[in-house]
């Protein structure tokens, strides 16, 4: 039995060994947005905060998060009170297919709040382990940009 | 439709002509639904691929009826309801489904207004539409909700209906924020990838140890939960309650199978070779000839350029969900051609196409025809053994990166003449490569992966080139569109297929663009003449000269400076001489191997219908270009595809990829000419030019690698 706080709320899970917190997240817990791209630590779809910083959860089992916090696109924020992130990637329209952008927000989520200026060099060190195959880069970091004037203003 | 190649090939049938895929879908109920709560369903039979398709085609069709973007609701393909437009794919949604959406909307309107105007009383003339709602000179006298009952789409469409002119347009040629993307960012469902259903199951395949091995063995042992093998000779899959253990039954099925290997592909170092002894026995056509008396030649040169097996790479593996309902099958999947689907998996389970229902829902981007279609054929072999629960089956990175089907290798030899003033002469030029067509439901025999692997197999058919009215596939953009008297094109199709191949993202153009506009390039240094100056003048169609005029001014190429390290390049297009026009110039910069570090791009896509979408698309695609020019190539030994992980196929990161400026040329007059590829050879182009400009080489051979540019002259 593994239990976590998840998205600010106490689940409890008994899974088997085998199973991945995303297998975890997108199974029995429901959620969508993390996302499976690789299984191997190597794209950054699945990304999650975990204690508040950036982790793959396609590579964690549920024994590593046991006690500890893990939040999601789906906590970020919702349809009536967004993530400035969420706002701001919106008014960039920046994506394409979209599969790449949870872990997109996710990271970003981190890095605005670790920095809340970065520059664009500090973005893009930020959102390295990102792979978008659309190229909606140049998007995703106006947006990144603009999230983080919002949230000075 | 029988060719499946869609609007692109016109058929004549002997009916009136009607705009788009209206032709062959002639009904207009088969595109139109109004509903009385007061929105209208629009039904297009093209698909989202991520490319923001179905905002496009909302606005064509809310600004043809009178009604907001809201009342449009865009219902996705299910088959045999949707019109079947064959395949989204060749940056022709906007021309197939757009005109077709266009035309259909501008009729239906005309006969509401007619009916509402006949019952009232009203001349036709004097009714307006707001909102949706009917207006005389007296007031409202119906609406599309009111009638929307009455049956009035059930007939064929007139070709008599006239569109809105351009200057009527309100809704067409704004930016309207995309659809879908509102959802996604809340991490809501919205991939096949997301879909639950009640009772389902999940699969993974174990794929053959390499390419062409049959099982020889297979130890018993037990699984993990409740999940077991489902096999059909040597297609193998496990089925499980969760996706944990159908992934761990996996892995213990590889390794308790024994395969039978031999060696099927060729040596990578020798691929050139192997292109060229192939090519002996191709199919060889000629796909332009064009003779002409020349003067003697003052320069002459030969070049050859290849270009390596490219992946799609879609950051989602492909996934499909299937359920059984007594002899019927439900195919939940992110296929580009949902009819072609059906009838490739309707051919492999030798049952009739009304068997088979295909449902769209997204995926990940595809860029072309990756692993969609495969996956989903073998959703519903395993699902035959599911007892009537849904399965779903995604595929594994290696599978994606390993399995998928692969834009084909190509070599291009080009031999070409001009006057001693640079006036090009003639241009000879061969075109080698596997066909760039390996898509479901266009042979006798399924073309899907697994098809090949079962008890009873299907044989494996070599690809295939679209028409060159259709764009072509090998020979994309092998004709160069500069004024050359004397022009001999001819192109090779391999028979030999030891790699399934098929369409990526720009066909041929990958490599043509960049042979054509770096034989421009080179003839422009010989004769000491500016690149820009020497294409103008071999260009004669004025909006292509307008795209290169434009990029030029935009990244002041005339200004432009030498900068040690670093090099611009610039190259035009046409995307299939029929498409897009792009001009692009690159920024680079030569380290212990070649970044790129912006790109300047400037398009004329005719009609622009969402220009930040059409920008999203060039500038995507510029991007694709760059990756494909500076990292990416799919490697493979004898025996198996060896890049299949991220590791050993990397493609652009964001710290190598380049700022993209893109200066769209509007033109509200002039037809569609989609938006989706046309950037992206000429963004390859562009590059190998300033690697040029920056290191006085000019590389032969994609990708633009330090061993690539080692062996440049």
């Amino acid at each position: 039995m593994a239990a976590f706080i998840l998205n600010g709320s106490e689940v409890a899970l008994d899974l088997p060994d085998h199973a991945t917190l995303l297998q975890a997240l997108r199974g029995p817990l429901g959620l969508s947005s993390p996302r499976f791209g690789c299984g191997a630590e190597q794209c950054g779809s699945c990304m999650v905060l975990l204690d508040g910083k950036p982790a793959y959860a396609c590579a964690l089992g549920l024994d590593a998060v046991a006690g500890r916090s893990v939040m999601t696109v789906e906590g970020l924020g919702s349809a009536e009170a967004p993530h400035p992130l969420q706002t701001a990637f919106l008014a960039e329209q920046a994506g394409q297919c979209g599969y790449c952008l949870s872990g997109m927000l996710i990271s970003a989520a981190a890095l605005l709040a670790a920095n809340p200026d970065p520059d664009e060099d500090i973005i893009r060190a930020a959102m390295e382990p990102h792979l978008c195959r659309c190229g909606s880069h140049n998007r995703i970091i106006r947006a990144i940009r603009r999230a983080a004037r919002e949230m000075a203003a | 439709m029988s060719h499946g190649f869609g609007a692109a090939l016109k058929v004549d049938d002997g009916k009136p002509r009607l705009p788009g895929s209206l032709h062959l879908n002639r009904r207009l109920s088969q595109w139109l639904h109004f509903r009385a709560d007061g929105v209208v369903e629009v039904k297009p039979g093209k698909v989202e691929l991520g490319q923001g398709i179905l905002t496009a085609l909302a606005q064509i069709a809310a600004d043809e009826l009178d009604v907001p973007l809201e009342r449009v609701r865009i219902i996705s393909v299910v088959t045999p309801e949707s019109p079947d437009e064959a395949v989204t794919s060749g940056s022709l949604s906007v021309q197939d489904s757009g005109s077709a959406i266009r035309h259909a909307s501008a009729d239906a309107r005309r006969i509401f207004l007619s009916v509402a105007a006949q019952r009232s009383g009203v001349a036709f003339e004097a009714v307006t539409v707001t909102d949706g709602d009917f207006i005389g000179p007296q007031g409202k006298i119906g609406s599309y909700w009111q009638f929307a009952e009455a049956g009035l789409l059930e007939v064929e469409a007139s070709p008599d209906a006239r569109a809105k002119p351009a200057s009527a347009r309100r809704l067409v040629g704004i930016s309207a924020p995309r659809r879908d993307l509102p959802g996604k960012l809340r991490g809501a469902p919205a991939y096949v990838h997301d879909l639950r259903l009640a009772g389902m199951m999940h699969a993974r395949v174990i794929r053959p140890s390499v390419r062409g091995a049959t099982l020889a063995a297979l130890k018993d042992g037990p699984l993990p939960g409740d999940a077991r093998l489902v096999r059909d000779g040597n297609f193998l899959a496990v089925l499980a309650s969760t996706e944990w253990d159908a992934e761990a039954a996996a892995a213990r099925i590889t390794a308790r199978a024994e395969w039978h290997e031999a060696d099927t592909l060729p040596e990578q170092l020798g691929l050139i070779g192997w292109l060229r002894d192939a090519a002996t026995r191709g199919e060889r056509k000629i796909t332009a000839e064009r003779t002409a008396e020349v003067p003697a030649a003052a320069h002459r040169f030969k070049r050859s350029f290849f270009r390596p097996y490219l992946a799609h790479a879609s950051i989602g593996p492909s996934c499909a969900v299937a359920r059984f309902e007594g002899d019927q099958v439900e195919v939940f999947s992110h296929t580009q051609g949902p009819y072609n689907l059906r009838a490739d998996i309707a051919k492999t389970l030798r049952c009739p196409l009304e068997k088979v229902i295909i449902r769209h829902m997204e995926g990940a981007g595809c860029y072309g025809h990756n692993g969609a279609d495969d996956v989903a054929l073998e959703a519903v072999l395993i699902a035959r053994a599911a007892g009537g629960k849904p399965v779903r089956l995604m595929w594994t990175r290696a599978d994606e990166l390993g399995w998928a089907p692969f834009s084909p290798a190509m070599l291009v030899d080009i031999e070409v003449s001009a006057a001693a003033d640079g006036s090009l002469l003639s241009w000879h030029s061969e075109v080698i490569s596997n066909g760039h067509s390996g898509r479901p439901g266009r042979s006798p025999v399924p073309t899907l992966l697994a098809a090949s692997h079962l008890a009873e197999p299907f044989p494996v058919q070599p690809s295939i080139n679209p028409p060159l009215a259709a764009g072509g596939g090998a020979e994309r953009n092998a004709i160069p569109g500069y004024q050359i008297p004397d022009l001999f094109v001819a192109t090779t199709r391999l028979l030999d297929m030891p790699i399934r191949t098929s369409a990526l993202r720009g066909l041929g153009a990958t490599l043509n663009v960049w042979a054509v506009e770096n034989v421009m390039d080179e003839m422009a240094a010989l004769v000491g003449e500016d690149p820009l100056t020497y294409r103008l003048r071999h260009l004669e169609d004025a909006r292509g000269r307008a795209v290169l005029e434009s990029v030029a001014a935009m990244a002041k190429w005339t200004e432009r400076a030498p900068r040690a390290g670093f090099g611009y390049g610039i190259a035009y297009a046409r995307y299939k001489n029929t498409g897009a026009y792009a001009a692009v110039i690159a920024e680079i910069e030569a380290q212990d191997r070649i970044f790129c570090r912006r790109l300047w791009i400037a398009a004329d896509c005719g009609e622009v219908v969402n220009p930040d979408g059409a920008v999203n698309q060039l500038e995507g695609g510029a991007i694709h270009g760059a990756s494909i020019a500076l990292v990416e190539e799919v490697r493979f030994d004898r025996r198996r595809v060896t890049s299949d992980s991220w590791d050993s196929l990397p493609i652009l990161r964001f710290s190598e990829v380049p700022k993209v400026d893109v200066a769209l040329i509007n033109r509200p007059e002039a037809p569609f000419l989609g938006a989706g590829e046309a950037s992206l050879a000429p963004a390859i182009a562009a590059i190998a030019g300033g690697i040029h400009a920056a290191l006085g080489v000019r590389p032969w051979q994609l990708p633009f690698s330090p061993e690539s540019i080692a062996k440049a002259g």
